[in-house]
């Protein structure tokens, strides 16, 4: 009895040992990878800065003036005029199909509930 | 365990044969066991003892030691966090209201050389200066050649030059990264951005710091590494900062003026959505200040800010507004402004010598008599128009977030005499800021309460403190709305916006004192709009215009500043989401009074 409980006891430090190092490995492992994920995400970002400050180098004001007045003759782009700004009330409304029938101009209520139940 | 008995027959039986007492073998047994087991008790506990003795310390041992290893360790980043992931940036970017991007940081290189690693000093020397035409060539040679052991050649190179200097091939030429600040609109609000340099330089890092605006203002913000991923989001709006400053270069060039300065403000929430002063220079590329000559004339200097003047005729509407608030008057009061005025042995006199006779409060602001408004300033009195004026902010710095606000205190007449009151309530005897003056007009278009202009976005309004009445506000609006409709400042009017506001020309003081240029004047226009219901102030001001379309030189606001405000109006307002609008019609016979 007592023997077979020293074995037991030796046989689980065996077996924790080896899954302590097991978990050692896999957390290195997966520390590194994480690392390389951080940078990878350091380098996007910064990517993205680049990317950001290029853009917004490129839509400078100044030059999207200029390219306007480059490009006038195909595109005619001017600057907002309180005069472009339009209301609802000046839109027509759109032709009314006829489909052969007269328009009714005159219409007159007509009740129909003698004819329900 | 086999117990002994205590009373062991064989003994106890020779003890009795020999006539001894039995019970002394029964304690002399007991003794003995009691030894015994004291003996035991004692073992166990020693051992016992011994085993606590090396469990303390191993246990101290184990802190000791861990100890030890703490303190021998070079500090190592921690690998696995993910706080760290944003912070990458060393200063934070700076952004317009809709999240457009003002300031940036931008990867580069700085290049230096290391001359004992040198191979071919004169060839690097002359290759140097193909590449940077700035560089001179002896200067090189003679810092290769020479004792040092290190020199900084460029500070900033972009990729191109660095691939040229990678290409001359000398081991001696070396790169350190560099994080520079990236102005991307180049000199669009130059005077707000300021600037940034680089602060203390290593062969692998520099710090960025800002020198100048809101830069140096926000300096310790912006380098906070715990805000380095969040934006500075400022109340300027880009588009309608663009416009403002070229629609405001093109009327500096026609009106041949030397300097000009415009302030957009929100007259609710006290937001500057654009504030511009001309001529302005590139952040990307800050000019040093100049060594000699007016500090104001250099492009540094921020004229909306810090240039204090004599705003002229624009004050009018302050004493008129207060005269009414206190009931002194109402706008319909007649007012004798024909000569003489005489405050402290000084003649008070009008514009170009004018006559105007006997006038209604509306119509001094309308016609701008100097007569008009001294009389109103006496009946006020020194002591109330002065408080009046400080609590707009008259008397103070405004506290906008750029260092350079606080070089733009006013400037206040030593003894406020009845002479200064005259003078103050036509804007002559207090020099401020076109900001300030901007401030004052947003009291009275939002309804009379104090605005502290910020250049940050605020999403409500401010509710300062009351000032004057609301209905003293309106009716300060609906005097100002006539100086556009039928006053000095007709080529103010932009059909659907109902432009009110008020003109003032002022002679420029001389440099050295003693008295006024007589050619020389400081026009401003300070609007609001839609007149009745103001969301906006804008204050546009001149520095020395002339307008030469006439026969003779014009030197007005009316002529100068009016016409550009109005175009101004006329661009941005479609911008700030204004629609055109009919002006609601003033009810006719119905007069508001107080009484």
């Amino acid at each position: 009895m007592r023997s077979l409980f020293v074995v037991l006891t030796a046989v689980a430090v065996i077996a924790l040992a080896f899954w302590a190092y097991r978990e050692n490995y896999e957390t290195q492992a997966a520390q590194s990878e994480a690392q390389g994920i951080q940078n990878d995400i350091a380098g996007a970002r910064q990517r993205l800065r680049v990317l950001n400050a290029e853009w917004a180098y490129l839509n400078r004001p100044q030059r999207l003036r200029d390219l306007a007045d480059l490009n006038f003759e195909k595109l005619g782009l001017l600057p907002l005029r309180p005069e472009q700004f339009g209301k609802i009330d000046q839109v027509t409304f759109p032709p009314v199909e006829l489909n052969g029938h007269l328009p009714i101009t005159n219409p007159v209520d007509v009740s129909n509930m003698e004819q329900q139940p | 365990m086999i117990r002994t008995p205590l009373r062991p027959l064989a003994r106890i039986l020779q003890a009795r044969a020999k006539g001894e007492n039995p019970d002394a073998i029964e304690r002399e047994n007991l003794r003995l066991r009691h030894e015994e087991q004291r003996d035991r008790a004692r073992k166990r506990a020693e051992s016992r003892l011994l085993v606590l003795g090396v469990f303390f310390f191993a246990a101290f041992a184990v802190i000791g030691g861990r100890m030890g290893v703490l303190a021998n360790t070079e500090p190592s980043e921690p690998r696995a966090s993910v706080a760290g992931a944003d912070i990458l940036a060393q200063r934070a970017d700076i952004v317009d209201r809709k999240g457009r991007i003002l300031a940036t940081n931008f990867e580069t290189h700085s290049l230096y050389a290391q001359p004992q690693q040198m191979i071919e000093p004169v060839k690097t020397a002359k290759a140097l200066v193909r590449i940077f035409p700035d560089l001179k060539e002896e200067r090189l040679l003679k810092d290769f050649t020479g004792k040092r052991k290190f020199l900084w050649i460029k500070k900033k190179i972009s990729p191109e030059q660095l691939q040229s200097v990678h290409e001359i091939g000398e081991p001696g030429l070396l790169f350190g990264p560099r994080e520079m600040r990236l102005y991307p609109n180049g000199n669009l609000a130059a005077h707000v951005m300021g600037g940034a340099s680089f602060g203390r330089e290593g062969v692998h890092a520099a710090e960025v710091i800002g020198v100048a605006g809101i830069e140096k203002f926000y300096d310790e913000r912006l380098r906070d590494p715990a805000k380095g991923h969040e934006p500075l989001q400022l109340s300027l709006d880009l588009s309608i900062q663009t416009a403002i400053e070229r629609v405001l270069y093109g009327g500096m060039k026609i009106m041949n003026a030397k300097g000009a300065a415009a302030v957009l403000l929100d007259v609710h929430t006290g937001e500057v959505i654009s504030i511009a002063s001309l001529p302005d220079f590139d952040p990307n590329n800050r000019p040093r200040p100049p060594t000699k000559g007016n500090p104001s004339d250099s492009p540094l200097f921020n004229r909306s800010v810090q240039g204090v003047y004599e705003l002229g005729s624009t004050f009018k509407i302050f004493a008129a507004a207060q005269a009414i608030d206190l009931q002194l008057v109402n706008q319909n009061t007649v007012i004798d402004t024909s000569p003489p005025l005489k405050v402290g042995g000084r003649k008070i006199g009008e514009f170009k010598n004018k006559n105007y006779g006997v006038l209604t409060v509306a119509d001094i602001i309308i016609q701008s008599s100097n007569r008009g408004t001294g009389r109103m300033a006496l009946k006020i009195g020194p002591k109330r128009q002065k408080e009046f004026l400080k609590s707009m902010g008259f008397f103070e710095a405004t506290g906008l977030e750029i260092v350079e606000a606080k070089g733009g205190a006013p400037l206040l007449p030593k003894r406020w005499t009845d002479l200064s009151t005259v003078t103050i309530s036509y804007g002559h005897g207090l020099s401020s800021s076109p900001l300030h003056l901007a401030a004052g007009y947003a009291t009275i278009a939002n309804g009379g309460t104090r605005i502290r202009p910020t250049l940050l976005k605020r999403d409500k309004p401010q509710y300062g403190e009351r000032v004057m009445s609301e209905q003293t506000a309106k009716t300060a609006q609906s005097m100002l709305r006539k100086v556009v409709t039928e006053g000095t400042a007709s080529m103010g009017d932009v059909p659907g916006y109902a432009v009110a506001g008020k003109t003032g020309t002022a002679d420029k003081p001389k440099e050295r004192g003693g008295g006024y240029h007589k050619d020389k004047t400081i026009t401003t226009f300070a609007s609001m709009f839609p007149a009745h219901k103001p969301q906006y102030v804008l204050v546009v001001t001149f520095d020395e215009p002339v307008e030469t379309s006439g026969k003779k030189p014009r030197r007005t606001a009316g002529w100068t500043a009016v016409p550009v405000a109005a175009e101004i109006i006329r661009r941005v307002a479609p911008l700030l989401g204004l629609r055109p609008q009919i002006e609601p019609p003033v009810l006719s016979g119905i007069t508001l009074t107080s009484n």
